[in-house]
């Protein structure tokens, strides 16, 4: 008896995102990175092409990381928590592929640093590692419109993947990232009708759809990691069958989800029988990351090392022929 | 919805006055309107009028594709216009349409796969149109088995259940949306289901409102494409509200926009 053909046959594949500028292209990156290009559910090849790997960005702060972050994450990068250079370096040395600069000391709550400050930052971090950039605000829509602009124009060329696009907040990002050839996140607050509605937006305000990535927002394991996976699938189905305004590639932020874990995050006097602390956070990361590289994330941001080296061999083992 | 906009039809006065003094602005205008109104492809009809069908066609089609490369579909119930017509049209090409007669179906299906074209089938013959769903049901099959054999596949054939006017075939309606349930299931996956919708309401009055309810019933029975008017707003806004409530898209605010604007 012959095996029934099983494959899907899709009509359209997730956009190719290209983030980052070398020399020759305007920017002084030393490599860039392109994702998404799919034309299957994530790595399944019975239904087509499954498009470019999956890429890691290592997170680092502008300022207050030392402050905030866990001893674990402490211990890794010693002093170059309180300097975005020497981090970027760092995030290098473990093997980022894209370095994503959260601009935490930028929020009113945490330093409020000037859009001046914030851009020095950008430029620091530039001028440290070669790897393409991802400008990540700190999430206060008044400060970011602030920001954001003298940001996007500190890298101007730079070919950044720059946030954050919202529902409610959307001009001023968009603007500044069509003005200085930027790539854009729209987020939504994991919901799928958003994510679509931001992007008509965007696109309403003159941006190409080809060049956004979209930040559904993520769950980390145990805090609604099941939803992001459902919300991934459709987005990805809905791409898949020809609706332009969900296909494109998508970011997830599982460092900011695994070390704000109660088992990322806490001591071992607090959370006594839970292991060791300075591994539980890493386990948190890994175990989140590896399940939404399954679900269709294009880009997956980390904070330690050893979950960069782990999920990179996630990624070799999903990707090899 | 696969929306094939009617309106270039000599049946129409304006187009009948630009085919007659062959003035080309009209037409061009109604092409590129009809895309920009969420158009799918373009239907091209000489209508009753013309006295050289053929040249009239060739003028049609050569005016229609300086301004647009949406696909044509060439209507003619004669197989010698639309044989001559096809060869000209670099925009993809579909034939409207073929009776479901078996020797009709094997020259179009051959002329068809030939030219690489769509093609329209209707579910009528030599005896009329079926009284029933099952009749037209079978009449499918005939049309579904032919082109198969002919090597056209399902993604390329239309199959019309054809729709009677309201009031003088008051079952017909229903009668139609019983037969296009039963073609979803004719075969994985299943051809086209269009109807030539503004025929449900022939000399009835309120004929907007028919068309437009009887579109989403149709759509929810399956229909996926229909040659129909695109100028008529409520009618295009009706049909993706009718995808969208049969899951055929994901919801967002502007529902209306990002399906109509060519996202």
């Amino acid at each position: 008896m012959p095996v029934p053909d099983v494959a899907e046959k899709w009509s359209t594949k997730i956009n190719e995102v290209t983030i980052g500028a070398t020399e020759a292209e305007g920017g002084s990156r030393s490599s860039t990175i392109t994702v998404g290009g799919a034309g299957s559910l994530p790595f399944l090849r019975l239904d087509g092409d499954i498009g470019r790997r999956p890429a890691i960005a290592v997170e680092i702060w502008d300022a207050a990381a030392d402050d905030m972050w866990p001893d674990a994450l402490n211990e890794v990068y010693g002093d170059a928590l309180s300097d975005p250079a020497k981090a970027a370096a760092k995030a290098v040395e473990f093997g980022a592929d894209l370095i994503s600069l959260k601009l935490m000391g930028t929020h009113p709550d945490y330093g409020d640093r000037s859009p001046q400050q914030a851009a020095d930052a950008v430029k620091a971090v530039l001028g440290a590692a070669g790897v393409p950039l991802v400008i990540w605000p700190c999430g206060v829509p008044e400060k970011d419109n602030d920001v954001v602009p003298a940001c996007t124009q500190a890298a101007k060329g730079e070919n950044c993947l720059v946030g954050l696009a919202t529902e409610k907040n959307y001009r001023t990002v968009t603007a500044s990232c069509l003005a200085d050839g930027h790539k854009l996140i729209c987020e939504s607050p994991l919901d799928i009708n958003i994510a679509k509605q931001t992007n008509v937006l965007a696109s309403d305000a003159g941006f190409p759809l080809t060049d956004i990535v979209i930040h559904p927002t993520t769950g980390g394991l145990g805090y609604g990691l099941e939803y992001v996976y459902s919300i991934l699938e459709r987005s990805r189905l809905a791409g898949l069958s020809g609706d332009k305004l969900l296909q494109q590639p998508v970011i997830l932020d599982c460092a900011h989800e695994a070390w704000r874990s109660k088992e990322g995050k806490s001591s071992e006097e607090d959370l006594p029988g839970f292991g060791t602390a300075a591994e539980r956070g890493t386990i948190w990361e890994v175990l989140t990351a590896t399940n939404l590289l399954q679900a269709g994330g294009d880009i997956i941001v980390l904070r330690h090392p050893e979950a960069v080296a782990s999920v990179r061999g996630a990624i070799d083992s999903l990707c090899a022929e | 919805m696969y929306v094939i906009g009617e309106r270039i039809n000599g049946m129409f006065k304006d187009v009948k006055t630009a085919i007659k003094g062959r003035d080309p602005e009209p037409i061009k205008r109604l092409a590129v309107d009809q895309m920009a109104a969420g158009a799918s492809a373009l239907d091209v009809n000489v209508g009753p009028a013309a006295s050289d069908t053929l040249d009239a066609m060739l003028w049609l089609v050569d005016c229609i594709q300086e301004v647009s490369d949406a696909p044509l579909a060439i209507d003619s119930p004669k197989l010698e216009v639309v044989a001559e017509v096809l060869p000209k049209v670099k925009n993809p090409r579909i034939i409207n349409s073929t009776k479901a007669d078996e020797d009709a179906l094997e020259k179009y299906c051959k002329l068809a796969v030939e030219h690489d074209a769509s093609l329209v089938a209707l579910t009528i013959d030599q005896s009329g149109v079926p009284n029933d769903a099952d009749g037209r049901v079978m009449m499918a099959a005939t049309i579904l088995t032919k082109a198969m054999e002919a090597g056209l596949t399902p993604d390329k054939l239309f199959i019309d259940p054809i729709i009677l006017p309201v009031n003088v075939a008051p079952k017909q309606p229903r009668n139609v949306l019983a037969a296009l349930q039963q073609l979803t299931l004719l075969s994985d996956p299943p051809p086209h289901l269009l109807l030539g919708l503004s025929n449900v309401s022939q000399n009835c009055n309120r004929r907007e409102l028919i068309n437009r309810t009887y579109l989403a019933m149709a759509i929810g029975a399956g229909l996926d494409a229909a040659i129909m008017d695109p100028f008529d707003k409520e009618l295009m806004e009706t049909a993706v509200t009718a995808e969208l409530l049969q899951e055929k898209m994901i919801y967002c605010d502007s529902f209306i926009e990002a399906a109509l604007s060519g996202h």
